[in-house]
């Protein structure tokens, strides 16, 4: 029981951690986020499906393809949904990303089908037995691509060049602007890499479940929850905090029930935002007159 | 700013106008009967709309063709429900209020048909359900009851999987691993009983979440509460997640499902261990010698072109009970004489004798009894090969 928690627990939350990463790549590098992060999650899997299933094309080519798509619809959000906003000094681009997904989602519907289809792969067949409990070698994979891609975007933003425009970009983009630094495309990398993340999370988990056009919905609003949680400046609060979240889920389900999971789950969510209003990990914005 | 000006007389007399014109195009289209359908057209349930929408269709035509209901042809209006109980309720409104049809067919969710049967009862016009087996959508207890349905009932089939499992698998102590929402707590109560009645005991009743990914939690606490047997309840996303969940779990117990798993590709979803689970369906294509099941299913293909195989009609139950509820429906129109709802809901009452798809219906309704089916339809399937068979033992 404690190792299916575990399993289960370290692999959601691990998926939800990647999905609030990339909330929080481009909250760190232009203060707006992408709420159509979830319905990214769902394109992966379904351009997957198309090219890899529908298609019959080899499933790493189509694996990456289905990446390259999420980069360039989070390249798509950036120009169209949230820089004309932005340069009008408007805040409406929380809710033209959050309609951006549902044109997604529902294109998705239309193209993909109503039916929800099965995505295979040779990790998800089989389950191997440790400690007493099955599992699908990809959920052992889920974490451990979850964790080295955190620590990977961690790394790049403390210590490459690019890192460091990034952070000058999102400390002062005025000032990175007068030395030089291109402040739009910037941003707009920042949008590619998130929804990439998002890609990421939705090639993982497909095969666990189902691909459908709702596939990511859900996922969207507990990764935000999640990157709230972690305090959204923070990479590695928002890691940790989707592990958190996955394994506390998991373990509501276990021991009380998942008639009782969000109604806990967001209770503690609001109980630890009370204790630390900024986040786990998170630092209060201070703002310099 | 010109565009925020004051509406110009014209423009309110050309709006007047259309509306006008409005009316009276739909003063005209009055010549048919229509009918009404609130299900499911889009999302996971998607599948078991299609299904409905054809069977229904089919019946119309083949009514049309002899001269459809009291002289008039009869017409199918759909509105998609999303599975979503306000919307359902929001179309029923529309389709009572503004189209005037003669009666509501509902689709695959009881969640829904339960929001919808109040209504029903309290406009007075009949709502017929071919699918959605919630035991409370005809025994609502409204002291003037509009719901009928040509489909399971939850407390009949529940009887019938208790009997199932005791038969088949000697079952001394089942678990219950249930959707989370009406339809979930319609069959707990109802396997409840039957398991009263059959005198055996549970090891315990579990919940899932639709949108639960990972149900090995509770399949656990089932597995260590020592169940024998599982009662699965929910439409066939999670039903293939509970599979895929008690294969991780590496636990061969016996399945026994309600019929779920007949809502889309359950095979694929759930890989191989699907042929295992064993469900119940009031009627499958596939092995069925009755020659009218054979010149239906010749009939669909020829009107809907897509369906070119036995896997094409997987939710056979949703075009076979839309068929026979439709045939039905016509015949209670026929006998009310009438499109008016009290009258039609009586003309249900007088129905005689109809060769259907399923059965040969004799006096299917009566004021103490609203469900044209019962225990001696069901049939146990499973999935094989993308078909949906009898399991023969």
């Amino acid at each position: 029981m404690l190792t299916s928690i575990l399993v289960s627990g370290l692999g959601l939350g691990s998926m939800y951690g990647l999905v609030a990463l990339g909330f929080h790549v481009t909250y760190a590098v232009s203060g707006t986020v992408n709420f159509a992060q979830g319905s990214v999650v769902t394109l992966g899997a379904v351009l997957a499906y198309w090219l890899g299933v529908t298609l019959g094309w080899p499933m790493p080519a189509a694996l990456v393809l289905a990446l390259i798509g999420c980069a360039l619809f989070g390249l798509l959000v950036e120009g169209a949904l949230v820089r004309p906003f932005v340069e009008r000094g408007s805040d409406a681009w929380l809710l033209a990303t959050v309609a951006g997904g549902i044109v997604l989602d529902n294109t998705l519907l239309f193209t993909f089908g109503k039916e929800p289809r099965s995505l295979p792969s040779p990790l998800a067949g089989k389950p191997v037995e440790i400690l007493g409990a099955g599992v699908y070698p990809l959920q052992l994979v889920i974490p451990v691509v979850g964790l080295v891609l955190a620590f990977a975007i961690r790394t790049v933003f403390r210590k490459t060049d690019l890192g460091r425009v990034l952070l000058a970009v999102a400390q002062n983009a005025d000032a990175a602007r007068l030395m030089g630094i291109d402040v739009r495309r910037t941003v707009a990398c920042a949008y590619a890499l998130s929804a990439t993340l998002a890609g990421v999370a939705g090639l993982l988990i497909a095969p666990l479940f189902s691909v459908s056009a709702e596939l990511g919905t859900l996922f969207g609003i507990k990764a935000f929850a999640v990157a709230i949680l972690g305090g959204i400046g923070s990479a590695t609060g928002v890691i940790l905090a989707g592990l958190l979240y996955g394994l506390v889920e998991a373990g509501v389900t276990a021991t009380l029930g998942s008639t009782y999971t969000q109604l806990v789950v967001f209770s503690v969510i609001i109980l630890a935002l009370t204790l630390r209003p900024d986040g786990l990990l998170g630092r209060a914005a201070v703002n310099k007159v | 700013m010109s565009s925020y000006t004051r509406p110009s007389l014209r423009r309110i007399a050309v709006t007047t106008s259309a509306l006008l014109g409005f009316a009276i195009a739909t003063a005209q289209a009055a010549d048919t009967v229509k009918i009404g359908l609130v299900t499911a057209l889009s999302g996971q349930s998607a599948k078991s709309g299609e299904a409905i929408s054809r069977g229904i269709g089919l019946a119309i035509d083949e009514i049309n063709a002899k001269g459809g209901v009291l002289g008039r042809p009869l017409e199918l209006v759909a509105r998609d429900d999303e599975a979503n109980p306000s919307k359902g309720v929001l179309a029923a409104r529309e389709l009572i209020q503004r189209v005037g049809v003669v009666a509501v067919v509902g689709g695959l969710d009881t969640p829904v048909s339960m929001a919808i049967v109040p209504i029903a009862n309290q406009m007075k016009v009949p709502f017929l359900g071919p699918w959605a087996a919630g035991t409370g959508i005809t025994r609502n207890g409204a002291a003037d009851n509009y719901a009928f349905r040509v489909s399971a009932v939850d407390a009949l089939v529940d009887e019938a999987l208790v009997a199932y499992a005791v038969k088949t698998y000697g079952a001394k102590k089942p678990g219950m691993i249930l959707v989370n929402n009406a339809w979930g707590e319609s069959n707990q109560k109802g396997l409840k009983d039957a398991l009263q009645a059959a005198n055996l005991p549970t090891a315990g009743i579990e919940k899932y979440e639709a949108s639960d990914v990972d149900m090995v939690p509770q399949l656990s606490r089932l597995k260590e509460a020592g169940a024998d047997t599982l009662f699965l309840v929910g439409n066939v996303g999670p039903s293939a997640q509970v599979v895929k969940s008690l294969d991780r779990m590496g636990w061969a117990v016996p399945v026994v499902s309600h019929w779920g798993p007949a809502g889309g590709r359950f095979d694929e979803l759930a890989g191989p261990s699907a042929a295992k689970v064993h469900f119940v369906q009031t009627f499958t294509f596939a092995g069925n010698a009755s020659p009218k099941a054979a010149a239906v299913l010749d009939a669909l293909k020829a009107k809907y072109p897509a369906i070119k195989s036995m896997a094409d009609v997987t939710p056979a139950v949703g075009i076979a009970n839309a068929y026979d509820a439709t045939h039905l429906l016509a015949l209670a129109i026929q006998a009310a004489g009438s499109t008016e709802g009290p009258k039609v809901r009586d003309g249900f009452y007088k129905i005689g004798t109809y060769p259907g798809l399923i059965k040969t219906y004799d006096k299917p309704f009566s004021p103490e009894k609203h469900d044209a089916l019962g225990p001696a339809d069901y049939v146990f399937t499973r999935f094989k090969d993308g078909e949906i068979v009898a399991v023969t033992n």
